[in-house]
């Protein structure tokens, strides 16, 4: 019966790791430009990482 | 402006595969159809960039017409930019520009790589759907205006309108998704642990029992106080206006189950109904979720603003400022560019105007004005600079004031969709049937009252006709948007289907905005000269000059020597030694005419005046097989805003009781639809330019048309590619099919609620039947409404 109690947490715990992955996947706007992702992955070289985001603390220590 | 050609055969441009005439440039081995597309060329060619050209053939827009240099002045002026500017910090600023040229795969490349050609650039990522980028640039070493004016010169001129000002992000309407997610995963796992519920347990199991309906009642209580909540904010706002609308008796069901089933686990009595109550909740989101698929791309909400300017030059002591548009005041003086947007009505102070009003009449041929005259807000000036005195502020414009009449006075009523009708006497049903229940047990068995009454309420819920409405509208919708026409919501389905009047704007939407019909009346032209006029006619880009060129089938080009251009009057230069004139009566003849150079072209060869063509607009095709299907079964409507000179065209076309209404201004229009309704009349109007905007809102169904997708609409209900209007009667018909769909899901699903109440009311209603039943009708119901509007789109033959 514990094992049933064990695999019931187990269940839920990954069945909710999906739902936030979903809730996640929504927040992030996955879903809303369905077109550009397909084409972005197939150029040949990604954005030349030259210029690092600069962030706000590291530009002021600059 | 003189111009001479230079090559004879029609070359592609490197660039914008378009056709360079006769001014092809030569460069880098290429070909280049203007010196703006060989300068984008040059700019990506120094950085390294030509990739651009290799991901796909010819990816850039034209830059034929030059963008004036300080264009974007207006963007250093702190307020402007601070109203642009998404979020700022000490080093970065985020911006989003709308770049309407965004059509493939090369130009995503090119702005995604923008910091390749501006260090101080950071990032760009391109939403390819909305055409627009977010750039992430140093502010401390380039500034807002420099981005703009980058972007601008690789070929992407950002759009800034008047709307953009203040703008936010667009906020995402993730919501009800949030909402789906959350029912569908606690629904599953209610089901997977009622399964003891179903099959039984063995009784030394008990404990394990207690505990998965305790489980139960967890996962529940998402579904209840969140996911469930857009359907009791809906029951409530109609409540509040004392409508039922068809969420009240839903959350009836919902409330109802949640309590019973809450008693049950804690009374010990039973498992009670999670499952059926979020399956129900989980479907029926799903349903409004598909339903509320919008086209991202495109907008129906525009009003005048997204059309205006954000900024305009106003002189101030023959000094140039930029001025942001609710910043005019009057008797301040305006300069116009050539291709700018008149924002505010005014009085023509200096230069000679040549007003295109296309945008607000959909007439395409400009109109002269002189000094001293008029002019009104929406035109744009083609030619030279002029300067206006505003006579009028922004908010008062003569073309503002009507959009703002239309938005304070109609209010389109949503809720008087049949579905809600239905559901109502459908409540009442099962409240009666709920009430016969409760008499007859109090008579055999009084404890029985209480569950007979609420598992009738449960079984019995509408969610199967609200399920039938939303997957059916959801459907059609995407039906109706792969063949490019785009509804801005489900209940214009509805209305679409019952209106019986049509009312069609006729210029721009009867006809194109383009001149093709030409007729020719004068001294007999030789080949040869038609020739000539053809040659000389396609140096200029005037619609009437190009209408010109089509009419003489020019097949070689020749010399033109001396070309000159003078706006709103006409075109001359020599050809084979001829002076050839092409242009308004007092251009040609040089007398002096009162007669306004309109849709008339005199052609002159030397001294010698040959004739003079005229104009007329070229009606669709299969515009007269549309107006005739339409015409048998709807009450039709011509309202024009030219005069009557085609009258007894449109009378033959659409039959002698046709109302055709002609010099009709845009409050004209607006008040023809207002008596249409008013005679009890449902009214669909068809229109394509800011003066039908009134109409299109007026009227129970506004369908713009859009001569190209990209191009901005009126604000409307439904957008039709012109190309596709022949076919509005088919999408007319899948309208109707609709309500057809509905109804016979819904007789489908009324079954299912006689067998779930015949359970019911004798008080055997188990979680058991509840949770086949459940999942039966609603499977069957959707299975039902995708077959059967599938079924009526492939006969009326809509992909």
């Amino acid at each position: 019966m514990s094992v049933i109690i064990l695999l019931l947490i187990a269940s839920i715990s990954v069945a909710s790791l999906f739902l936030l992955a979903f809730l996640w996947s929504v927040k992030n706007g996955q879903f809303r430009d369905d077109f550009s992702p397909a084409v972005r992955i197939l150029f040949d070289d990604q954005p030349v990482r030259k210029n690092e985001p600069v962030l706000p603390e590291q530009a002021v220590s600059k | 402006m003189s111009k001479l050609s230079t090559s004879p055969t029609a070359l592609q441009c490197y660039h914008c595969g378009e056709d360079c005439n006769n001014d092809t440039l030569l460069a880098y081995d290429k070909a280049f159809c203007c010196s703006g597309c060989k300068m984008v060329y040059e700019i990506l060619d120094q950085n390294g960039m030509c990739d651009y050209y290799s991901i796909s053939d010819n990816p850039g827009t034209s830059q034929r017409i030059q963008v004036r240099e300080d264009k974007f002045s207006f963007l250093d002026d702190t307020k402007i930019a601070t109203s642009l500017i998404q979020f700022k910090d000490e080093a970065r600023t985020h911006v989003n520009f709308y770049l309407p040229q965004i059509h493939c795969s090369s130009c995503l490349w090119l702005l995604e790589n923008l910091h390749r050609i501006e260090d101080a650039v950071i990032s760009s990522k391109v939403d390819f759907e909305r055409k627009e980028v977010d750039i992430i640039f140093d502010h401390r070493n380039i500034s807002l205006r420099k981005v703009a004016e980058l972007l601008t010169g690789i070929g992407y001129e950002p759009y800034l309108s008047f709307n953009d000002m203040g703008k936010q992000l667009p906020g995402i309407q993730s919501d009800k998704i949030y909402k789906l997610g959350v029912a569908g995963f606690c629904f599953a796992n209610i089901m997977l642990m009622s399964f003891p519920e179903y099959f039984g347990i063995d009784a030394k199991e008990k404990d394990l029992l207690i505990l998965f309906r305790y489980a139960n009642l967890l996962l529940s209580l998402p579904v209840f106080f969140y996911s469930a909540t857009e359907f009791y904010s809906s029951a409530w706002k109609s409540l509040k206006h004392r409508f039922l609308n068809i969420d009240a008796p839903i959350v009836l069901a919902v409330w109802v189950t949640f309590a019973r089933s809450v008693y049950e686990v804690l009374s010990g009595t039973g498992g009670g109904y999670f499952d059926s109550m979020s399956g129900i909740v989980f479907f029926m989101l799903a349903g409004r979720v598909l339903q509320d698929t919008t086209f991202r791309q495109l907008s129906f909400e525009r009003d005048y603003t997204s059309y205006f300017p954000i900024a305009v030059t106003k002189l101030v002591e023959q000094k140039q400022q930029s001025v942001a548009l609710p910043d005019i005041q009057l008797n301040d003086t305006l300069l116009i560019h050539n291709e700018e947007l008149i924002p505010s009505d005014g009085i023509l102070t200096r230069g000679k105007a040549l007003i295109d009003y296309s945008f607000v009449t959909g007439e395409s041929v400009p109109v002269e004005k002189e000094m001293g005259e008029i002019v009104y807000a929406g035109g744009k000036q083609i030619g030279s600079n002029i300067e206006i005195l505003v006579i009028k502020e922004v908010a008062q414009s003569y073309l503002t004031k009507l959009w703002n009449k239309d938005e304070a006075g109609i209010n389109k009523d949503w809720e008087h969709s049949f579905v809600h009708l239905l559901s109502r006497y459908f409540t009442w049903i099962v409240f009666s049937i709920a009430f016969t229940g409760a008499v007859y047990w109090s008579v055999y068995d009084p404890s029985r009252i209480w569950n007979v009454v609420t598992a009738v309420l449960i079984v019995a819920c509408p969610c199967a006709l609200l399920l039938s409405n939303t997957f059916t509208n959801g459907n059609i919708l995407r039906r109706l948007g792969r063949n490019h026409f785009y509804l801005r919501n489900a209940q214009v389905i509805e209305d679409i289907a019952t209106a019986d009047c049509i009312v069609f704007d006729k210029t721009g939407t009867l006809t194109t905005g383009r001149y093709n019909d030409i007729q020719y009346e004068g001294d007999n032209l030789s080949d040869r000269q038609k020739q000539q006029l053809g040659v000389l006619a396609s140096q200029s880009t005037h619609p009437l000059s190009k209408a010109i060129v089509e009419w003489s089938g020019i097949s070689h080009n020749q010399k033109v020597v001396g070309f000159r251009e003078l706006p709103g009057y006409g075109i001359e230069g020599t050809i084979d030694g001829v002076l050839v004139l092409l242009g308004s009566k007092s251009f040609v003849t040089k007398e002096k005419s009162k007669i306004p150079g309109g849709q008339v072209v005199y052609i002159a060869f030397g001294e010698q005046v040959m004739g003079k063509f005229s104009f007329r607009n070229h009606y669709r095709e299969e515009v007269p097989a549309l107006l005739k299907f339409l015409g048998a079964k709807y009450q039709l409507a011509v309202l024009s805003g030219d005069n009557d000179g085609e009258k007894k065209f449109l009378e033959n076309l659409l039959g002698p009781e046709t109302t055709l209404l002609f010099n009709q201004d845009p409050s004209d229009k607006l008040n023809a639809i207002k008596r249409l309704q008013d005679s009890g009349k449902k009214v669909i109007m068809i229109g394509d330019g800011l003066n039908d905007a009134g109409a299109l809102q007026q009227a129970n169904v506004g369908i713009a048309i859009s001569e190209n997708n990209n191009h901005f609409t009126p604000a409307s209900d439904a957008i039709l590619p012109a190309r596709e209007l022949p076919r509005l009667y088919r999408y007319i018909q899948l309208c109707k099919a609709n309500k057809r769909v509905v109804l016979a899901a819904f007789v489908i699903s009324v079954l299912y609620n006689f067998a779930g109440i015949f359970f019911a009311v004798q008080g055997i209603m188990s979680p058991m039947i509840a949770a086949i039943l459940m999942p039966c009708s609603s499977i069957s119901i959707l299975l039902i409404t995708f077959g059967l509007s599938n079924y009526f789109s492939a006969r009326l033959q809509i992909k």
